[in-house]
């Protein structure tokens, strides 16, 4: 077995470790570091995967700086505690991930072989591939993107200058 | 194989030891230096025999067995395992973030040719954002971990301060990353080893005449990306004037008030391993990193046509030394300013960040832009 092959399903067991927490931990905290890593693992797979630029853009927005805000709202309100879970809540999503787990044993069983988790290409993830496609085959929904984050910063600079 | 998973735990640990100690020296530099900045003798009880400098070995040796030995304490509401890792975070993020810093050109070896860098990740300037954007965790999780508000607000300040000035830092080395045309350190750091005149276009006469000599180091092509970047720097090290998370006067002594003992110290060599970082990223983007003026790979090849030709070795130690001297200058820089400026304000803090750095750095991309266009 490659080495890299090991590694991706020893971040795996991980990632799925840490998700799982994130879930089932009680406290908020817990579960926002628990978040955490899971992002970090992740950027950790787009290594593996020849994308070093992908992961490192991970931890930087989502590990370090999404995150981050989100701990920041958690810590602003404190809730010591989440209330127990209503019955509603956990009847949906019981359904929906059952729904969703029999999506997946469906397309895993339909016989073909399984892919090789380690991408083949070097070239393949390094910013200036990254750059040339952004930038050439893909430049209007990357320009359609930036211009919806753009609305995104507009509509909150002007809702937290409302006047009281 | 051996020797190449050999050489590359050397570099490791050379440069890991290197950082470490020269948080330490700082440290000591910090108390005799701000000692001598305000008219006063500082830090003397530490001489041995009489010599000033064994104080150096105190702080070196002394301090952190002090540290290591008195009573860790955890309180009792606080969290056990967030309190621990809050400071190991702190570090670990300090201390990884030179892995990608070039120290000198390439050593050769009779056929082994080494890289002077520890790791070089073609992504490397990302690499160090996306590391210092970790760094804010360890201060987050000790401040809510230890359970006391003076902490909280502390932990509250540094994220919103190290957010806002890590946008305004990424922003300004665009600048440099547009002129070299790369994200790798150790090609920043080359690039900057040829002089002015020869990236200017043949028409540009008068200024080849005139400051066609000066290397193209990223201070004279940027001189306002380096002032952006050197104030987010600061600030991102959390140090006067920007030290509004500690804020003794304010907040005793902010995220880190209820660490004491080895976890203390892990914060307290976390901010000098920032410092030296801080430093190291400085010289390398800005100040041609190992670069000698002149010095090419072979000797000196001066402007006005003089050669003066030096061994292999001879110019490595040259780089190295250059590298080492820009480095301690920087930190000396940081310490003075820490001395010499009193605190900010908070609203003052942001709106620095966010109403000019910012607008500047972003100038700063569009005029390069226009510039780097005009030449070609």
């Amino acid at each position: 077995m490659d080495a890299s092959v090991i590694v991706f399903y020893v971040v795996s067991v991980l990632l799925v470790l840490t998700s799982l927490m994130v879930v089932f931990m009680r406290n908020v905290v817990h579960c926002a570091l628990a978040l955490v890593a899971a992002l970090f693992l992740i950027a950790v797979l787009f290594l593996t995967l020849n994308a070093p630029m992908v992961g490192i853009l991970q931890v930087l927005v989502y590990a370090g700086a999404i995150m981050v805000l989100f701990l920041f709202v958690i810590m602003f309100l404190n809730p010591t505690a989440l209330e127990p879970r209503h019955r509603l809540w956990w009847g949906l999503g019981s359904l929906a991930a059952l729904i969703l787990a029999g999506g997946l044993a469906a397309l895993m069983s339909n016989g073909e072989s399984l892919a090789d988790p380690v991408a083949a290409n070097e070239a393949f993830g390094s910013p200036e591939m990254l750059a040339k496609s952004l930038f050439t085959d893909f430049v209007l929904p990357f320009e359609i993107a930036s211009v919806l984050l753009l609305v995104a910063i507009v509509g909150a600079v002007v809702l937290a200058k409302r006047e009281p | 194989m051996i020797v190449d998973i050999g050489i590359v735990a050397a570099k490791a640990f050379l440069v890991l030891f290197m950082v470490l100690n020269l948080a330490g020296i700082l440290g000591w530099i910090e108390r005799k230096g701000s000692a001598l900045i305000q008219d006063r003798i500082g830090a003397n009880r530490a001489s041995i025999f009489g010599l000033a400098g064994m104080g150096l070995v105190n702080t070196l040796i002394a301090d952190p067995l002090k540290f290591l030995t008195k009573e860790d304490f955890v309180p009792p509401q606080g969290d056990k395992f967030l309190h621990t890792l809050a400071p190991c975070m702190a570090l670990f993020t300090a201390l990884v973030t030179f892995a990608v810093i070039p120290f000198g050109d390439v050593l050769v070896l009779g056929e082994r040719v080494i890289n002077l860098q520890v790791a070089n990740l073609n992504i490397g300037i990302l690499y160090i954002f996306a590391i210092a954007s970790l760094g804010v965790y360890g201060i987050v999780i000790g401040a809510w971990a230890s359970n006391n508000k003076f902490s909280l607000l502390g932990g509250v300040r540094g994220s919103a301060q190290m957010i806002s000035y890590e946008v305004a830092m990424g922003l300004s080395v665009i600048g440099i990353l547009m002129i070299f045309g790369t994200l790798e350190l150790q090609e920043i750091a080359r690039g900057q080893g040829t002089l002015i005149r020869d990236m200017l276009p043949e028409s540009a006469q008068f200024l080849k005449s005139t400051i066609g000599w000066l290397p193209a180091w990223g201070i004279f092509l940027q001189p306002l990306a380096f002032l952006l970047f050197f104030t987010a720097a600061v600030a991102e090290t959390k140090r006067i004037p920007f030290d509004l998370p500690e804020g003794e006067s304010e907040l005793v002594a902010g995220y880190h008030v209820e660490y004491s003992g080895g976890k203390f110290l892990m914060f307290f060599a976390g901010e000098f391993a920032e410092i030296v970082t801080a430093a190291g990223l400085m010289t390398t983007l800005f100040f041609g990193g190992w670069q000698v003026p002149y010095l090419m790979r072979d000797g000196f090849h001066f402007p006005w046509g003089e050669t003066v030709l030096l061994p292999h070795l001879g110019v490595v130690l040259l780089q190295v030394g250059a590298f080492t001297v820009k480095v301690v200058f920087f930190c000396w820089l940081q310490i003075l300013l820490r001395w010499s400026v009193p605190r900010f304000r908070y609203d003052q803090v942001m709106r620095l960040g966010w109403k000019m750095l910012l607008p500047l750095a972003l100038l700063n991309v569009v005029v390069t832009a226009i510039v780097i266009i005009a030449v070609q």
